[in-house]
């Protein structure tokens, strides 16, 4: 009963120590009690198990021991997951900044266009756009004799941000359109063009408004990434089932091994959406 | 052109701003239904009238914020209603002040009045900065140069907005409703600040409610109901003879 309660504590610190950069929020604490009783329900579930299958072949850890054996990978794979969800959102956010303004653009084809693309994105699962990527993107691209390498991951980036593309246009469409028309009326009138407006006027306004929704969107993305399993990158999901696999798929170990994946994406995303409601109530538009 | 403004120093000068009857609908909505006016060089011009008149069309209509359907709005020489119509030209000539001010909330005052001169214009950013500064301080304005709009009163943001139409050197200046949205006190403020302007020999066409004003302003009077002009003249005859019951209607309810 010692090692139970050391167990999870120890699980905790370690993480904790770890992730104690990126900000912890001041209302994470009400979140611990919960975490706590997941991953403790999940070792105690897991601890029991082992006293019934005591009897089996291989030198068998503990749950802990097995944690500890296999976090750093996991933990590797962790961060390939948060380079997948940052460079989907830059080439999504970069491309969808365009979709975005093309959406409202004076031109009814590139407006239908960019509709069209949008719509499509918008509307299709994830994991299928995923797929899509995978299955039909070469593993190397060759200009001109130069051989660029495609990997798995660099196909993930795509496949991701093409729902993020479509998603950054919506939020980019509704924070210029939430804009008063008096400002486009001001720029106007002062000589502006449509893209000096847009530029010195219009979205250096909307900045503010689109950051809350792209945090959640980021937030969301990250969380999808562990979708990529399913098309066989090495990120965190991957990896688990192989240190399962490792260590002889013992049924028992699955609980503890994906809790922890639960609580390092947990902890990560938990933050930013505490800060995102933050940012929310601050840019609240005042009228 | 000089001998001719030799001849006819006040009256007889070519006109600034020149309507003829210039006709827009939104829809099945006429809001202007062949209106016809000029504005001669240093003039005051006050457009009033019952709300849905179509004032504030009009006034956008001379700096093409509004196209028109039909007709003819000539400013300095620039026809408005014209396919290849030089905007920045136009606009360069024609400032135009809000109802709801319209400054943008990311900069501060000062930098409001220079972003125009300097992005459109290309200006010199010391000479703008210059330039600025003493235009805030003839809105009466001095201190405020790092203030942002929200950290401004309503009447303060106002001169603020004039002061920017002021920075791009126009030759005519359009108000519409500029102390509509204002409380008595800062409307006033706001109010001297139009009286400064139009006494520098500024040609300014307002649309406005404050009957005092425009009395003690104007030039000439534009009474303007469902998209044409009813009745006109300077204010000495027009708020006592007025002749269309229209005109005396609106009067007796407003004075």
């Amino acid at each position: 009963m010692d090692v139970l309660h050391r167990a999870p504590a120890f699980t905790f610190d370690a993480f904790g120590n770890g992730s104690s950069s990126d900000q912890p929020p001041r209302s994470l604490s009400l979140a611990w009690p919960l975490l706590m009783a997941v991953l403790l329900a999940t070792m105690f579930f897991g601890l029991t198990d082992n006293g019934f299958a005591q009897a089996a072949v291989a030198p068998k850890r503990t749950i802990i021991e097995v944690l500890w054996r296999w976090a750093p990978l996991l933990l590797w794979g962790f961060c390939f997951n948060l380079v997948i969800s940052a460079g989907a959102m830059a080439v999504g956010t970069g491309v969808g900044l365009f979709l975005g303004l093309a959406q409202m653009s004076r031109t009814r084809p590139v407006r239908v266009m960019a509709n069209v693309i949008t719509e499509i994105f918008r509307n299709s699962p994830w994991l299928v756009l995923l797929f899509a990527c995978v299955l039909l993107l070469p593993f190397q691209i060759r200009i001109f004799g130069l051989v660029i390498p495609f990997p798995d991951w660099a196909k993930a980036i795509v496949g991701f941000s093409l729902p993020i593309m479509a998603n950054v246009g919506e939020v980019v469409r509704g924070a210029v359109l939430s804009i008063p028309t008096g400002q486009w009326e001001s720029a106007e009138s002062l000589g502006y063009t449509r893209t000096q407006a847009y530029l010195h006027v219009i979205l250096p306004q909307c900045i503010k408004r689109m950051l809350p929704p792209w945090m959640n969107l980021y937030s969301l993305v990250t969380m999808s990434t562990v979708n990529a399993s399913v098309v066989g990158v090495s990120e965190m999901i991957t990896l688990t089932a192989q240190a399962n696999a490792a260590e002889g798929s013992r049924p028992e170990l699955l609980a503890p091994f994906y809790a922890f994946d639960l609580v390092c994406f947990f902890l990560y995303c938990y933050p930013i959406g505490k800060w995102t409601e933050y940012l929310e109530r601050k840019y609240q538009v005042k009228i | 052109m000089a001998d001719l403004q030799n001849i006819s120093a006040t009256s007889q000068a070519p006109p600034i701003v020149s309507l003829r009857d210039v006709r827009k609908s939104f829809g099945q909505v006429k809001v202007l239904d062949g209106v016809s006016f000029d504005v001669a060089r240093g003039e005051v011009v006050c457009i009033i009238g019952p709300s849905g008149a179509g004032k504030s069309t009009l006034i956008r209509c001379i700096n093409a914020l509004i196209p028109i359907d039909s007709g003819s709005i000539l400013v300095d020489g620039i026809e408005v209603h014209a396919p290849k119509l030089d905007l920045l030209a136009l606009r360069r000539k024609v400032g135009i002040v809000f109802q709801q001010y319209n400054l943008f909330p990311h900069r501060t005052a000062l930098q409001n009045i220079m972003m125009a001169p300097i992005t459109v214009l290309k200006q010199n950013k010391e000479e703008v900065a210059a330039r600025a500064r003493m235009l805030l301080k003839k809105v009466r304005l001095e201190g405020k140069e790092d203030f942002y709009p929200a950290e401004l009163s309503g009447g303060q943001q106002q001169r603020v907005a004039i002061a920017r139409s002021l920075a791009m050197k126009p030759e005519v200046m359009l108000f519409d409703e500029v102390t509509a949205a204002l409380d008595p006190e800062t409307k006033k403020e706001v109010l001297l600040t139009v009286r400064d302007l139009s006494r520098e020999g500024m040609t300014c066409i307002l649309v406005t409610h404050e009957m005092a004003f425009a009395r003690e302003v104007a030039n000439q009077i534009y009474f303007t109901d469902r998209g044409i002009i009813v009745e006109h003249g300077p204010p000495s005859t027009f708020f006592t003879q007025a002749k269309d019951p229209r005109t005396r209607e609106f009067l007796s309810q407003i004075l």
